[in-house]
């Protein structure tokens, strides 16, 4: 870089200095492709509880950029393929009748711990130290070449396409699992389907945000958005702009800054989060003040 | 084997590791908690980074941290949580308030590693962080010997309160009109699945924690219908998986022992699912 960055009071100039530059418009690109596809995977991921599993298909990278390096491949594709074996794993392990919520959450800990012993035992075998460590856990987004931006831009038309074809059936077998599969909506099969999309979308997020911090774009703009409205095309598309907004602030901060995008990546979207659960509480107060005066309604005392 | 030094420290902090993971690991899978243990493990890291930014022994970090959080877990999940062993479907909503807390405090490990990096020099902070979370074959005795009596703490701490607890897990709202303080026992058991994730995080890792408390938990409540014997079934089979895992890291070259009894760990639960 010839002059170093530095923020002045001129916005547009700020904007236009951000976009002189190769790689900041690539990581703006792959940070909006990411936070599209990452929003509306995650919305799901949030209305069906599904967090550990998304958590854990994040810690897959550790095995996956391990197992690359011990048998010489680019890092992406160790990921990408243990997250999409995690995810299949996953599905067919938790899912089902016969479990409870809490043997579900005892199989998806023992998924990651098991993956996770995995990467140990690569690291041990490979020997060497993993050089991209840093990245892997914490994002880049100076180096994002035009092949990278080419793979997500790639990887988010196929998830976001199954997304579209799966999408109705999807929200009926989230919201009620009984009523969809009397109704002859294949669960299960969703299930384990949407667990191999969200696997891919972990993976592409992580690009972005480290492995560490997928959850600023995954889990936090859906879990906002749907504190904000019920009503799913306005939450999603709700969701979908947080996204963005959280993408391009914590993007365009970070080059004007020492510290990494993932640090205000994340604060922002936790930010918003906050703000909006605290929102959604004085709401709920009100509208309970509001209730006093008249009969309890049903399920006021579970 | 038991003439090494460090094979008898291993064990000595191993075992009483794993039998507090088990213990409070059957409370945990009961509880639908695995997560916020996870989520309590991960928050030991970025404690640990802050204390050593702020240049404050790294243990008040950690546990100060892993304490924090899980108050704040407890808080959070008061409602979420209460119902438990639920029906499929009856998920906690509470696990994207963990999800979001944890992430925002592994962000603030990120910035507080970039600080730590800079200020302190050459130093890799990367490195710094791997050297705070030894290997079960690392330990001290002395570091050791303190695991150990945390890990005895935590279990005897979990049995004074085995009863209420599970009251209060089971039937919240029977326990609750009976007068058992559930708010406050759900509060008291995530912190005190945060000091045991502090203490097993930095004396073993992150990835044992998580593995002792949900597989050999999750096999105890396959094979034990009463509590009690599933909470003994709970301890005994993670310090089953912790020595045999030790055993085979020792033996096997190039194994490390926590695969080794994390797989193990792992396979009882597995077996446990082809039996009952």
């Amino acid at each position: 870089m010839g002059t170093d960055p530095h923020l002045t009071w001129n916005l547009a100039r700020d904007v236009s200095e951000v976009l002189e530059y190769h790689f900041m418009v690539n990581a703006l690109i792959a940070g909006s492709v990411v936070a599209v596809m990452a929003g509306l995977l995650g919305w799901f991921m949030v209305l069906r509880s599904e967090t550990f599993a998304g958590h854990t298909l994040s810690m897959m990278a550790f095995p996956g950029a391990a197992g690359a390096a011990l048998i010489g491949v680019a890092a992406t594709w160790g990921y990408f393929v243990f997250c999409i074996t995690g995810g299949l794993v996953i599905g067919r392990f938790s899912g089902g009748r016969g479990r409870s919520w809490s043997e579900q959450s005892a199989v998806i800990g023992s998924v990651q711990a098991l993956a996770l012993g995995l990467g140990f035992l690569f690291v041990s075998l490979y020997g060497g130290v993993l050089g991209d460590l840093d990245n892997l856990l914490f994002g880049t987004f100076l180096g994002i070449s035009d092949s990278q931006v080419l793979v997500l831009v790639g990887v988010a038309v196929v998830a976001v396409a199954a997304l579209a074809v799966l999408g109705r059936p999807l929200l009926f077998a989230s919201v009620d699992a009984d009523v969809a599969s009397a109704r002859g909506v294949p669960v299960r099969v969703l299930g384990i389907v949407f667990l191999l999309l969200l696997g891919l979308a972990v993976a592409a997020t992580s690009q972005i945000t480290g492995v560490l911090l997928v959850f600023a774009l995954l889990l936090m703009p859906a879990a906002s958005a749907q504190a904000i409205t019920a009503r799913p095309g306005l939450s999603l598309a709700l969701t979908v702009a947080i996204g963005l907004v959280v993408v391009w602030m914590g993007l365009g901060i970070a080059y004007f800054s020492i510290y990494p995008a993932g640090f205000f990546v994340t604060t922002i979207s936790f930010a918003i989060y906050v703000g909006v659960q605290i929102g959604a509480w004085v709401r709920s107060t009100a509208r309970r003040e509001i209730q006093m005066s008249e009969p309890p309604a049903e399920g006021v005392i579970a | 084997m038991f003439s090494q030094e460090f094979m008898r420290n291993a064990l000595l902090a191993g075992t009483f590791i794993a039998l507090a993971c088990g213990v409070s690991g059957w409370f945990v899978v009961l509880r639908g908690q695995v997560f916020a243990g996870d989520a309590l493990s991960h928050v030991a890291f970025p404690g640990a980074l802050a204390a050593a930014a702020a240049g404050v022994d790294e243990r008040v970090g950690l546990f100060g941290a892993t304490i924090a959080v899980g108050a704040g877990i407890g808080l959070l999940g008061q409602r979420s949580f209460a119902g438990g062993r639920g029906t499929v479907g009856a998920a906690p909503a509470g696990d994207a308030a963990i999800g979001a807390v944890f992430t925002f405090v592994l962000g603030l490990g990120v910035f507080f590693l970039t600080l730590f990096s800079t200020s302190s020099g050459g130093g890799s902070g990367i490195q710094a962080a791997h050297t705070l979370f030894g290997s079960i074959f690392g330990l001290g005795s002395g570091e050791a010997r303190l695991a150990a009596v945390i890990g005895l703490a935590a279990v005897l701490a979990t049995l004074v309160i085995a009863r209420p607890l599970l009251f209060a897990s089971i039937s919240p709202d029977v326990a609750g009109a009976r007068g058992v303080p559930t708010r406050l026992l759900g509060l008291g058991f995530v912190m005190l699945l945060g000091v045991v994730a502090a203490e097993a995080t930095e004396a073993v890792g992150a990835l044992l924690l998580l593995g002792l408390l949900a597989a050999p938990a999750a096999a105890a409540h396959r094979l034990a219908g009463n509590p009690y014997a599933g909470i003994a079934l709970g301890g005994l089979l993670a310090v089953v998986a912790m020595w045999a895992g030790l055993a085979l890291g020792y033996a096997v070259p190039g194994l490390p022992p926590s695969t080794a009894i994390v797989t193990i760990a792992v396979g009882i639960y597995y077996a446990s699912t082809l039996v009952a």
